[in-house]
């Protein structure tokens, strides 16, 4: 027994003087990286593998395996398992990144063809074919605009009263269902919301199609989003400013509209202006609502209309490589749109003070 | 006159404070909110004879204060109650306008694979489209989700803190691109690209009967692809959010008791963050299964039922509205209506089974996320 536990003391005094026990050199996910990078590589060359994304996968699997192989071996099952973690981690952002990086690239790229082109911008296509080379988005991008503000000024002032009622009088189980019903309308298919509004608008009230039928679609699409985020952020206004206003004797819906919504405003706008980032690139309920035009038609409330989205759809559905080009540029502008509306909300979003 | 306006606030606010403080109050009468509103109006009609009394204009003043608070609570409720007929008249119109369309049809509706509406005498199903609904989408949560998590992992644990911010705008950005430009690019770029990758699946992986095909192209597979690249930054978005709410103590305390970052993550942060990723997870299947354009621009809308994840077929039913509404009849349009109405139905039970979960989850973890 002793005899047994003599060695014993010597490897504890070993672990002793090394607390952490043996890890691998800081540089061996590097050189395991470029390892199975050389590798996945040699085997491109040497076999008939011919697609990039093959390639990208092979290299990450065996730069997993190889990592988490001499982390067994050096570190022990424990840190091998972390290190795997970690390992996959990296691996799957990095994985990740390329085809979202990819979509952005390919859309500058093949966008960028008639992006600087100024006739792009001011000419509609009417009288245009799928082959010829000129053709804009004017048309489009006046749909867009119309059927988006008419929908925000819709969604806005409603989305907020829902909030403002949730937070400020709802109780018990009205509020409940209102508030469960929001979820629901939050998970609505966007087809839905076009479907709904050509049962009920185009089809049931025959009102024909036109750019507000589709903003009644976006309408529907907007309003959870602009309720939950004016929600979170009224409820984030301290009680002390609301009774703060009634000590003073001002009656509940002043102290409401005077103190609780201003002071939670930049975070209401941010909600408001992702909402309307979101539906800027919403296709599917236009499709169904405005019907789309080659022609330009300023009016919302009369004929079909166009908007990007849509003008992106129907050009890309074309056999025809200039349509096609078309379909690049307008999605890079559409892009470009949804971008810069987005960066707008995160400047609110900085300048809110509440959180 | 001083004291009037006081005292209405007074009367307003204490039982505003009490109905929240002790909900029984509310619960006994059936029909909540207007139970709240007769209190509110009785002790208003109590103090007006009261103040009548001594000055003859207060009450003018207290009344029209009341009068603006009582139109302006009402104008907040109307609104919801608003949004509570939106969500009626969804139904409503979407089984209007269905009706007719499926009582002309010659088919079962929910398991014929055809889809002829427009025919003289119409024979459709939802059959086939919702096997691509459902097949899509899953494919696509299988991809998405283990990957979001990392991501968001990533950014939030792994990440040096500088980058870490940076990275989480650019996930949010990303998850507004629109899904019209996801599906130009799943059509032009990847499908191409994605011949090489399912082949290869095809050649290894050709005995389990799902990877095997006769040929391979624009398929459901690819479609999936397309759908999980799409609702990637949305889950890694929220899922960011949700292991950002993790109480640093908890991390910490993990570390500290000598647990490696693997073990802390495992113990702390996802534990904590289960809800969260679960409802993150249960929006992009939500996303995926309504997602209409990319999947049209992808996928060839042939109708099969078919178990051969990588051949060229499929559609989906979003998708069939999209690419069968323009030739569609009076008849053809309801039957597009109707398979709308079982996708609504479908995407909303995903939404209620999912909040029971969070809320099951929720009450067990004891956690607030």
């Amino acid at each position: 027994m002793s005899t047994a536990t003599v060695p014993e003391p010597a490897v504890a005094g070993e672990d002793r003087l090394n607390l952490r026990g043996r890890t691998l050199p800081r540089w061996t996910p590097l050189a395991v990286g470029a390892g199975s990078v050389v590798v996945s590589l040699l085997i491109y060359l040497l076999t008939p593998v011919d697609s990039e994304i093959q390639i990208v996968l092979m290299a990450a699997l065996i730069f997993v395996i190889a990592m988490t192989a001499s982390s067994i071996s050096i570190e022990g099952s424990r840190r091998a398992r972390d290190r795997f973690a970690t390992t996959l981690v990296y691996t799957t952002f990095l994985l990740a990144v390329v085809p979202l990086i990819a979509i952005i690239a390919s859309v500058v790229m093949k966008g960028w063809k008639r992006f600087h082109v100024a006739s792009f911008y001011t000419h509609s296509m009417n009288g245009i074919g799928a082959r010829d080379a000129g053709g804009g988005i004017y048309h489009a991008i006046i749909g867009t605009v119309e059927q988006v503000l008419l929908a925000s000024v819709i969604a806005v002032p409603f989305g907020l009263l829902v909030a403002i009622y949730l937070v400020e009088y709802g109780r018990g189980r009205i509020s409940r269902v209102i508030s469960f019903f929001v979820d629901v309308l939050t998970g609505l298919p966007s087809i839905i919301a076009g479907l709904f509004v050509l049962a009920f608008w185009v089809l049931a009230l025959d009102q024909g199609f036109s750019g507000f039928a589709g903003s009644l679609a976006l309408v529907v699409l907007m309003i959870p989003t602009v309720v939950r985020s004016a929600e979170e952020m009224l409820k984030l206004v301290p009680n002390e400013l609301r009774e703060a206003g009634y000590a003073l004797g001002v009656p509940k819906w002043r102290t409401i509209l005077r103190v609780v919504v201003p002071t939670a405003l930049p975070g209401i706008v941010t909600g408001v202006m992702l909402a309307v980032a979101r539906v800027s690139g919403e296709t599917a309920p236009v499709l169904l609502t405005v019907f789309g035009s080659n022609l330009i038609n300023s009016d919302p409330f009369s004929g079909p209309q166009s908007s990007l989205p849509l003008y992106i759809y129907s050009q890309a559905g074309q056999p025809q490589q200039s349509a096609i080009d078309r379909a690049w540029s307008a999605a890079l502008v559409l892009i470009v749109i949804v971008m810069v509306l987005n960066l707008i909300a995160r400047l609110f979003a900085g300048r809110n003070r509440l959180k | 006159m001083t004291t009037e306006p006081d005292s209405s606030a007074d009367t307003a606010e204490p039982r505003g404070a009490a109905s929240a403080t002790v909900p029984p109050t509310d619960g006994p009468p059936t029909d909540g909110p207007p139970s709240g509103e007769s209190p509110s109006a009785s002790p208003n009609a109590l103090t007006e004879p009261a103040g009548k009394g001594p000055t003859g204009k207060a009450p003018i003043g207290n009344a029209k204060v009341g009068t603006a608070d009582v139109v302006f609570k009402n104008l907040t409720r109307a609104a919801g109650f608003a949004l509570l007929a939106l969500i009626v008249a969804i139904a409503l119109f979407l089984v209007l306008k269905a009706t007719h369309a499926l009582d002309v049809n010659k088919g079962n509706f929910l398991t014929t694979k055809e889809w002829f509406p427009n025919d003289p005498t119409p024979k459709f199903g939802v059959g086939a489209t919702l096997f691509g609904t459902v097949v899509t989408a899953a494919i696509a949560m299988i991809l998405a989700v283990p990957i979001a998590v990392g991501i968001a992992l990533f950014i939030t644990v792994y990440a040096p803190r500088q980058l870490s911010s940076a990275l989480g705008y650019v996930v949010d950005l990303l998850a507004a691109v629109p899904s019209v430009v996801y599906g130009l690019w799943g059509l032009i770029v990847l499908a191409p690209h994605m011949t090489g990758v399912q082949l290869w699946l095809n050649d290894y992986l050709g005995w389990i009967p799902l990877f095997d095909a006769d040929s391979v192209g624009r398929s459901y597979f690819v479609a999936g692809v397309v759908l999980a690249i799409m609702i990637l930054p949305i889950v890694a978005a929220l899922s960011r959010e949700v292991f950002l709410q993790v109480p640093i103590a908890h991390r910490e305390a993990a570390l500290a008791l000598g647990a490696t970052r693997w073990e802390m993550i495992r113990t702390a942060v996802l534990p904590y963050g289960r809800p969260g990723v679960i409802s993150a997870s249960m929006l992009g299947l939500g996303r995926a299964m309504g997602e209409t354009i990319a999947v049209a621009l992808v996928l060839p809308a042939s109708f099969s039922i078919s178990g051969h994840l990588l051949e060229p077929a499929g559609n989906t039913i979003a998708a069939n509205v999209a690419n069968g509404w323009g030739e569609a009849n009076t008849v053809g349009r309801g039957a597009l209506i109707a398979s709308g109405l079982v996708l609504f139905i479908v995407t909303m039970l995903v939404n209620i089974a999912a909040r029971a979960i969070v809320a099951r989850r929720r009450e067990f973890s004891g956690s607030s996320a």
